[in-house]
């Protein structure tokens, strides 16, 4: 940074700031003159999706904030004035609801991305874990933020997952009423939920946010090769020969993932904003009501293959706990990937077919489990339809769950077995 | 440059400030004599002192999210009559925002309640999910009246009835109930099928009658007459 500085010399107005405040040697440091590999290919839109969608659910929910009421008297109906009264009222709204389900689709893709490529691995664990952390706080926002509307899904929703904590052994009960502020879900546990999406965890958010790209600018980008593009460097400039500065490079191609993700974003907000049920589910349109528990209970989607995981392990000795703890772990164990990959490369271009097996197991039972937690739990007998078994959908559950966990528990010996290709002194396209 | 000039100025002052403080002080030693196990000390009980003072500032921000006076008070017992409900039926009484169930169970229905013990995982009740005076085959004060709290002891959905036997349920449903959220299923007396994920019978309130068809749900000392 300092050498930067050095190089920096800029006159007039802009010398006056740069003296006051470090603006070009920034901008150079970080777009300018940050060189990123030249191979980056479409998986590497999706960071900067991702703090597209963070700006615009930023803005669309401070707007939301004008409308909304957290009272459990008011909330509800103030969801509707918004929908129905307020000026682009439905607009926003949709924006936000539609965002959160995008959020995550996003950062799904993002992650498979760092999963394939092996963005996790020595340098990144840092921004790896910085990541799973935005990942978690995430999920807290989401779950957050769906108490708001105070509809029967909401309501129950949040019912179900502050329980959860109340099977932690001992404690449990007296933090899930610490965490409700009340005997059940009420005015008192919607208010501090607001308090927590809409101030505390943004906070946390953006401190991630920054951490992880400061992180990532610290090492430089992971790229579809993985290849350490700075070990090859220009002896006179000192610029890694594979690398391209961020800005106009990066700026402008991240404007094409831009417009496509916006076109998506467009259709969905315009077309089917509720994606039949998936974004934002029919029961929520029905007034939250602590006396009967709506016929279909689910999660919304981006949430179900954590809630399969749930629903699959069976209680142990009088207590559901285990099956909270799997579906912990399920969603912890991200974390311990940098640790767990004993492969001597990182890119699966460069992987052989062992790992590339896993992978696609992987793939498939996130995606199962994510179906299964979907359907209600009354036809989960009817999935499957060619196992003998009368709980069928809880045998195809268990089988996926462990299939989940065995391509983390068992990566360290199939990345250190398996047959690798060799990889190229420097970035092949 | 002036910037310069006052950065000398504080340099100057500072330092012959220092000179007059070690020359009074006689005994100032060397900073190679510094005695550490009394630095070590001062800085381990200033941390100390001062996470105290943190742990004692967080008490009113931890506490303020527990339950509030108000919503304690809330709490209350509930009196509901029960003369309507008719037999084979059930009504839905609210304690502490809770659904409570009464069921007006008939007597094929509490006959029913003996014959599938292998079926459940706490036939007998050994849990303490009741008072002990409904610790019986009934789960109840009497035989054909059942007060349950209706929230399901897996995740905390409320129970969907299915008091007949047969229907949705398939043949083999004797009546009882079924959680729509994660299928877990109860007898006419609340007790868990084995298989379900919910680990255990459900709530059986403290309860007592106050006439014949009053009940009073969350108290049962009895009423002085």
């Amino acid at each position: 940074m300092a050498q930067d500085k050095a190089q920096t010399e800029t006159n007039g107005l802009m010398g006056w700031v740069d003296a006051r405040l470090p603006v070009t040697s920034f901008v150079k440091a970080h777009l300018t003159e940050y060189y990123a590999p030249k191979n980056f290919n479409f998986w590497y839109f999706f960071g900067s999706l991702a703090l597209l969608i963070l700006v615009l659910q930023i803005v669309t929910g401070i707007f939301l904030t004008m409308h909304y009421k957290p009272d459990a008297q008011q909330a509800f109906a103030s969801v509707e004035y918004i929908m129905r009264d307020v000026f682009g009222g439905n607009i926003i709204r949709y924006m936000h609801s539609t965002g959160a389900s995008m959020f995550f689709v996003v950062i799904y893709l993002h992650m498979f991305r760092g999963i394939i490529y092996g963005s996790y691995r020595t340098p990144r664990e840092l921004i790896w874990l910085f990541g799973v952390g935005i990942f978690l706080v995430l999920m807290g926002e989401a779950f957050f933020g769906y108490l708001l509307p105070w509809g029967q899904m909401s309501y129950w929703g949040a019912q179900v997952i502050v329980n959860l904590f109340a099977t932690i052994p001992f404690i449990g009960p007296d933090l899930s009423e610490w965490l409700r502020g009340d005997y059940l879900i009420s005015d008192a546990t919607l208010n501090r939920f607001f308090a927590f999406h809409v101030i505390a965890l943004p906070f946390v958010l953006a401190g991630l946010v920054a951490v992880h790209l400061v992180a990532l600018h610290e090492v430089g980008s992971n790229n579809p090769d993985g290849i350490e593009i700075k070990a090859k460097k220009d002896k006179k400039t000192g610029i890694p020969l594979d690398g391209i500065p961020f800005h106009p490079y990066y700026t402008v191609k991240d404007l094409v993932g831009v417009v496509v993700f916006l076109i998506v974003f467009a259709s969905i907000l315009f077309f089917a904003p509720e994606m039949g049920g998936y974004f934002i589910e029919a029961n929520n349109f029905i007034p939250a009501d602590p006396l009967k528990t709506p016929a279909h209970i689910a999660p919304v989607w981006y949430f179900t293959p954590y809630y399969s995981i749930l629903r699959a392990v069976p209680p142990i000795m009088n207590s559901q706990f285990p099956g909270v703890a799997a579906m912990g772990l399920s969603v912890m164990v991200f974390a311990l990937l940098p640790w767990l990959d004993k492969s001597p490369v990182k890119s699966i271009r460069y992987r052989g077919a062992l790992y590339k097996r896993w992978l696609a197991a992987f793939v498939v039972s996130f995606l199962i489990l994510g179906y299964l937690g979907t359907v209600p739990s009354n036809v989960w007998g009817q999935f499957g339809s060619w196992l003998g078994s009368a709980d069928r959908a809880t045998v195809v559950a268990r089988f996926f769950t462990a299939v989940y966990f065995l391509f983390f528990i068992l990566m360290p010996w199939y990345t250190a077995k398996d047959k690798t290709k060799p990889v190229p002194e420097r970035v092949v396209g | 440059m002036s910037d310069n000039k006052i950065d000398k100025k504080h340099v100057s002052n500072n330092s012959s400030s220092n000179d007059s403080l070690s020359s009074s002080e006689l005994s100032f030693s060397a900073p190679s004599a510094v005695n550490q196990q009394k630095r070590n000390f001062l800085i381990a009980a200033t941390a100390g002192v001062g996470a105290l003072g943190a742990a004692a500032v967080a008490v009113p921000f931890v506490g303020s999210m527990l339950p509030s006076e108000r919503a304690k008070a809330a709490g209350a017992p509930v009196e509901v009559d029960i003369s309507k409900i008719q037999p084979g039926t059930m009504m839905t009484a609210e304690w502490r925002g809770q659904p409570v169930w009464i069921i007006n169970r008939t007597d094929e229905m509490t006959a029913e309640l003996a014959k599938h013990d292998d079926e459940l995982s706490d036939p007998n009740c050994e849990v303490a999910q009741q008072p002990a005076y409904c610790k019986n085959a009934g789960r109840s004060i009497k035989p054909n009246i059942a007060v349950v709290v209706g929230i399901c002891t897996h995740l905390g959905c409320s129970p969907t009835e299915k008091l007949q036997a047969g229907g949705d349920m398939g043949e083999n449903w004797t009546g009882g109930f079924f959680c729509p959220c994660h299928g877990s299923k109860f007898d006419l007396a609340g007790r868990v099928f084995k298989g379900s994920p919910a680990p255990i019978n459900l709530v059986v309130p403290p309860y007592q009658y106050l006439s014949e068809t009053t009940v009073l749900i969350g108290d049962d000392t009895k009423a002085e007459a």
